[in-house]
């Protein structure tokens, strides 16, 4: 699996050879435009283009926009000096860039959550599709790590956020899934067991800053073993996740 | 003579005359007659049939992710030290922080308990191989740039790494946190090399007792902004 995920992305290495497109151009409007030798704050400003005089954008790295200036040279400026930027036609130029007021009204939420699936650790992680503010499809796979039995779950369900426009927002979710449970090969006479399982859940996800969300979660899983009896798992996880 | 002179002018005014009469298609022939003065006599604006251009600005491209493969060697402990390789993804959220996948594969040695008593080993192969997969947060503690020679500076941060995930490793799926730091050039604006420290955190229960293990790696690895 991992030898497959590396001949994978060694192809995405060289898929991402950059054919780079070139981007819009754009006239300064601020006195001046400060030209960094590099995407981040700490890199010295080497050269200042003057306002009139315009600027090729060619990529973006998170905050930093690179540029090349009439003269050719290249340098990195940031998001809050090049949206003080104009198009030919003279507007502004756009910089879509998520913010407090897209929380809520996000479609696309990928996260990683960390905690406890009836007394064994867990992974999960998880990415969803809102079709509006309160409903969202979600799609989770959590890896169970316990001292006895390792197993993997993929489960899918739905959420719904009653209050899109808080910043700390509740949700409620359900689902159904599968799950495995492989018991630690130490132990002697026991099987793997495939399951399928259904969760309702509670949660809370809560706006950080840019696209970071921090998100809480407690479920209640029921387990459909072949057995007389259902099993039942509770579960808490925590994590990160951000919005695009 | 005369007469044949006459002919000709004749004839050179005769073909001038009806050449004229032929009604050319002139310029303004073709003109609209102006429009008719409507009741209160005010003429009628013509409608200019200009369609009005939009105007697309170019995209712009970003590029927050990064995607390579890394080798290096692992010391699984009491397994010895052995080849590793692996691959990284990451997605940058900042100029500061970063989100980062990681999953590689190792095969580990005998433990010096197998070496020394000379007894059955203890994994068969398949439970010897060491493959992880790690979830997490980096946080780039010190950007920078270094320079090679008098000419030639190139961006560069060291960079702290924070993970979770799993490792199957002795026949069994074990919860390992990761611990790393990292160094990362960029020799390119899109290509970065990276020198990589990890620890895995894992509690192994092979050698009678559970207990807590540390697997440290050292990596070397190539990645691609896109």
């Amino acid at each position: 699996m991992p030898r497959l995920a590396a001949c994978g992305l060694l192809i995405l290495l060289t898929l991402a050879m950059p054919v780079r497109a070139e981007g819009p151009t754009v006239t300064v409007a601020d006195p001046y435009l400060e030209m960094r030798s590099g995407p981040g704050r700490g890199f010295p400003v080497f050269h200042v283009v003057e306002r009139g005089e315009s600027v090729r954008v060619d990529t973006r790295r998170t905050d930093w926009f690179q540029v090349v200036d009439a003269g050719g040279r290249e340098g990195w400026v940031h998001r809050e000096q090049m949206a003080q930027t104009l198009l030919p036609a003279g507007e502004k130029l756009p910089i879509d860039d998520p913010a407090r007021e897209d929380f809520g009204s996000h479609r696309r939420e990928v996260g990683l959550l960390l905690g406890d699936y009836g007394g064994a650790n867990v992974v999960t992680l998880y990415g969803a599709y809102a079709f509006n503010e309160h409903l969202a499809a979600e799609l989770a796979f959590g890896h169970v790590l316990g001292d006895f039995s390792d197993g993997q779950y993929a489960t899918i369900g739905v959420t719904h956020v009653p209050m899109p426009e808080w910043r700390i927002q509740p949700f409620l979710s359900i689902g159904t899934g599968v799950i495995r449970i492989r018991p630690e090969g130490t132990l002697v006479g026991t099987e793997d067991r495939t399951d399928q399982v259904a969760y309702a859940g509670i949660g809370v996800r809560a706006y950080m800053a840019r696209r970071f969300i921090v998100r809480g979660e407690f479920k209640e899983y029921v387990v459909f073993t072949d057995r007389d009896e259902n099993e039942e798992e509770t579960e808490w996880k925590i994590g990160f996740a951000f919005f695009f | 003579m005369e007469n044949r002179l006459r002919i000709l002018l004749l004839s050179l005014a005769l073909l001038a005359t009806g050449c004229s009469s032929m009604p050319w298609r002139h310029g303004d022939a073709e003109a609209e007659p102006p429009p008719p003065p409507d009741s209160a006599g005010t003429p009628v604006v013509i409608d200019p049939q200009v369609e009005r251009r939009e105007i697309k600005t170019a995209r712009i491209d970003t590029e927050n992710w990064e995607a390579g493969a890394y080798v290096g060697s692992l010391s699984v402990e009491d397994f010895e030290v052995n080849l590793v390789y692996g691959a990284r993804l990451a997605y940058h959220l900042s100029e500061d922080f970063f989100a980062e996948a990681i999953a590689g594969t190792s095969d580990a040695g005998l433990s010096s308990y197998e070496r020394l008593s000379g007894g059955a080993p203890l994994l068969t192969d398949s439970e010897r191989q060491f493959t992880y997969y790690s979830l997490g947060f980096g946080w780039n503690a010190l950007p920078g740039e270094v320079f090679l020679g008098g000419d030639r500076a190139y961006n560069s941060a060291v960079y702290l790494t924070l993970g979770a995930g799993s490792t199957q490793f002795a026949g069994a799926d074990r919860f390992t946190i990761t611990l790393g730091a990292g160094a990362r050039v960029l020799f390119r604006d899109w290509l970065a090399m990276h020198l990589t420290i990890r620890d895995f955190v894992m509690d192994v229960d092979v050698l009678g007792a559970n207990k807590s293990t540390h697997n440290y790696e050292a990596t070397l690895g190539l990645t691609a902004f896109f």
